[in-house]
């Protein structure tokens, strides 16, 4: 008898089971399909097409691996790829350096942190064509402000646009224009730093740089994580800002190698040149970087990232 | 379980069928019917044409009363966007006619995007030989008309007369019939200030004019059938070593960019009415714009000339082109007849005369790919202007008559891409120009063989 209770008390706790499981699921399919739609299948087409000659206009034909091992014979995939990872290399530690200075600064802005928070915030929302454009404006050699701005302390600034040693730390600095998102994740975090850890640091003598670097920084470092991570794939994905200063309508002919991002060159091949094959296979060689250098982000979080409340 | 073996199962069979490719067996327009007689309807849609001046819109007026009260233009305005055009052609729904670059219709037509015109233009009655050789051959691939010329631009020499007549020079040490006499005059020209550049003496406007120094100096870029580069031969070498060396001779490509960069071009603080520009090779429709917001500059002009004297231009422009699978091809074919008509131009030019003289400004004319066309606008623009603006117009009328340009291929961009990333490193001073050109030559002529290949295999 009690068996029998039992049984029909298992059979219950399934069928609810179940029928929660479904209701999660109509709950969640809006974004299953559109996930399905837009991101899954498209990443899969373009695994079949990096397989493919295909110039949009006429059908795919199977080429086996063709395009792969043409992309390691290509010199331009290579320089693309080294600009990219020099250009990340640079921007990221750049744009976490600073945004973490602008919201220690924000942290003690006191009343007037609302107006700086959006301040900070406002150059996120300008078009990235525009800050394209701009860059070749504030980084002109003759009449740029940055130049400008040097030149009052003595320095004869370089020529940002042209010369090539010059042209990826010229895009560095137009990247600083948007930290703002950084900012606001960064002065987030710094809020949640306990007050009495910080005192008791105070107590314990330690001054205000020990206290950023054995109290805060080790705190607020899944905000930090999640800024490396997410700044490492946007850098690795450059193109718009480059592509209007360098590559596009105001420079029909003029380019300059040095800001060729891979992301710049995979849209050539792709839009201008029509080699969709080999473009679908540029892009599944950088989804394959952009996933091996997160996961080294992820293994090395292990270590230099605690979590309050367990995790480490 | 069930949802992820549907939805696998989903994305399968869609990866199988290739259902977001598009490529269906679109309608070719080869039961079309072309005839100047016929009653047409229905919509003409146009990709890449937009009416945004009296010589657009008067043509335009022409074409709708051509084509009749039953079909009706509809234009998609702004620059021609290749990935838009091919995709709309791939999925089976193209516009009626596209407006193209003329470089660009080779490579449409070896990809089959559009169609050749051969009977449109003899149902249209499209006369074919009022058209500029060189505009013609750049929309002729593999023996077959693609594309109807419509604009053309050539390159005249422009220069600053106040700043010539204070160096001791005239426009004719700057018109590039004698290098020796431009790389003097550009020292003379260019002026330093505390280790800057303040004024351009003169700029070889490259990369983009590589194809008009080498021509000047008795070579193409490619050979007349689009088949072989010829960016290595040592005429173009030595082109580009003079065309470098303008550069090189005030302080580096760099500096020259830097200040031309920070000019007002468009506006009335312009290179030329700031004098800080001695000379350049500049495209004809500068013209109109430097007469327009600086009426008062001191300016020369000349044609660009070649080593024997010549005058010699670069001749480039658009086409119409009636894509692959038209929904109305007979309209389209009607409305580039049009377009492209000397009586349209006529008619559009003198609406250009009126609304200058209205405004109190000069008619600097009209260049199209069409003669006829463009002596009978001739005929309209001043002959006794003695300005310098009246030495423009003559000597852009001249160049026009000395044009030469680039046989179409099927690797229009690549070939372009090619010599243009090779003369970048140059001026960048990663590479020496024969090097450069050693290298362009084997990249250009690898995607001019595959290309061909490609187009010889179907």
């Amino acid at each position: 008898m009690s068996a029998t209770v039992a049984a029909r008390k298992e059979r219950k706790e399934r069928g609810s089971g179940r029928h929660q499981g479904r209701a999660a699921l109509l709950f969640i399919s809006p974004w299953l399909i559109g996930f399905a739609i837009f991101m899954l299948y498209p990443v899969l087409y373009t695994i079949y097409l990096s397989l493919t000659d295909y110039d949009v206009i006429n059908d795919p034909t199977y080429v086996g691996l063709d395009n792969y091992r043409e992309l390691m014979g290509d010199d331009k995939v290579v320089l693309a790829m080294r600009n990219t990872f020099v250009y990340t290399a640079m921007a990221v530690p750049a744009q976490l350096v600073l945004s973490l200075a602008l919201a220690l600064l924000l942290q003690r802005a006191g009343q007037a942190a609302g107006f700086f928070r959006t301040a900070f915030f406002l150059p996120k929302m300008t078009p990235p064509v525009a800050v394209g454009v701009l860059l070749l404006m504030l980084l002109n050699g003759q009449s740029g402000l940055v130049n400008e701005f040097l030149g009052w302390f003595g320095i004869s600034g370089p020529n940002w646009t042209t010369d090539p040693s010059w042209v990826k730390p010229g895009l560095v600095i137009m990247s600083l224009w948007t930290v703002g998102a950084s900012v606001i994740i960064l002065l987030a975090a710094l809020q949640e730093v306990p007050e009495e850890l910080l005192d008791a640091a105070r107590v314990d003598g330690a001054g205000w740089w020990t206290r950023l670097r054995h109290v805060v920084l080790p705190i607020i470092s899944p905000a930090i994580y999640f800024i490396v991570v997410v700044d490492t794939i946007a850098s690795l994905q450059s193109f718009t800002e480059a592509y209007t200063a360098f590559f596009g309508a105001g420079n029909t002919t003029y380019s300059n190698d040095a800001a060729l991002f891979y992301a710049i060159y995979l849209f050539q091949q792709a839009f201008e040149f029509l080699h969709m094959g080999y473009a679908s296979a540029m892009a599944v060689l950088l989804f394959l970087v952009v996933m091996v250098v997160t996961a080294v982000q992820v293994l090395l979080s292990r270590r230099y990232v605690h979590y309050t409340g367990g995790q480490s | 379980m069930r949802l992820r073996v549907v939805t696998g199962a989903v994305l399968a069979g869609c990866l199988l069928a290739g259902c977001a490719e598009g490529t269906s067996d679109s309608e070719e327009t080869s039961d079309a019917s072309f005839d100047s007689n016929a009653d047409l309807s229905g919509d003409v849609q146009v990709m890449g044409f937009g009416a945004g001046d009296e010589i657009a819109t008067v043509r335009l007026e022409k074409a709708e009363e051509e084509l009749g009260s039953e079909a009706e233009v509809k234009l998609i305005e702004g620059d021609l966007d290749i990935q838009q055009f091919l995709s709309s052609v791939a999925s089976g729904e193209p516009p009626s006619l596209v407006y193209a670059e003329r470089s660009q219709i080779g490579t449409f037509a070896s990809r089959g995007a559009v169609v050749p015109l051969t009977d449109c233009i003899e149902g249209e009655g499209i006369d074919t030989s009022v058209f500029r050789e060189s505009a013609l051959s750049e929309v002729t691939f593999a023996d077959e008309v693609y594309g109807i010329p419509e604009f053309n631009v050539v390159q005249l020499t422009q220069a600053n007369a106040d700043l010539l007549e204070q160096s001791g020079h005239t426009v004719e040490d700057v018109n590039g019939s004698d290098w020796d006499a431009v790389l003097a005059a550009n020292k003379d020209l260019m002026k330093m200030e505390g280790g800057d550049l303040a004024t351009i003496g003169y700029d070889s406007k490259l990369p983009e004019f590589l194809p008009l120094w080498a021509k000047a100096n008795g070579v193409d870029l490619i050979s007349e059938d689009g088949r072989t580069a010829q960016l290595d031969d040592p005429a173009v070498v030595e082109a580009l070593e003079f065309a470098v060396s303008v550069y090189d001779a005030q302080g580096g490509f760099g500096e020259v960019k830097a200040l031309r960069d920070s000019a007002d071009f468009f506006g009335d603080g312009n290179q030329f009415a700031s004098g800080t520009l001695g000379a350049m090779p500049m495209e004809q429709w500068y013209v109109s714009v430097l007469n327009d917001v600086s009426p008062d500059a001191p300016m020369a002009f000349d044609t660009v000339r070649d080593l024997q004297g010549e005058p010699i231009a670069w001749a480039s422009g658009s086409a119409w082109a009636i894509p692959k699978g038209s929904p109305n091809p007979e309209a389209a074919c009607r409305m580039a007849r049009v377009m492209t008509e000397t009586e349209s131009w006529v008619a559009a030019a003198e609406e250009r005369v009126r609304l200058r003289e209205k405004d109190g400004g000069l008619f600097t004319g009209i260049l199209t790919a069409n003669e006829e066309a463009d002596a009978a606008v001739q005929e309209m623009v001043p002959s006794d202007d003695q300005s310098a603006w009246g030495q423009a117009i003559a000597a852009m009328y001249e160049a026009n008559d000395h044009t030469f340009a680039m046989p179409a291929n099927p690797a229009g961009d690549e070939f372009e891409q090619a010599w243009q990333d090779e003369v970048n490193k140059v001026l960048t001073g990663d590479k020496e120009p024969a090097d450069a050109l050693a290298d362009a030559q084997e990249a250009a002529q690898a995607a001019l063989d595959e290309a061909w290949a490609t187009w010889d295999e179907k």
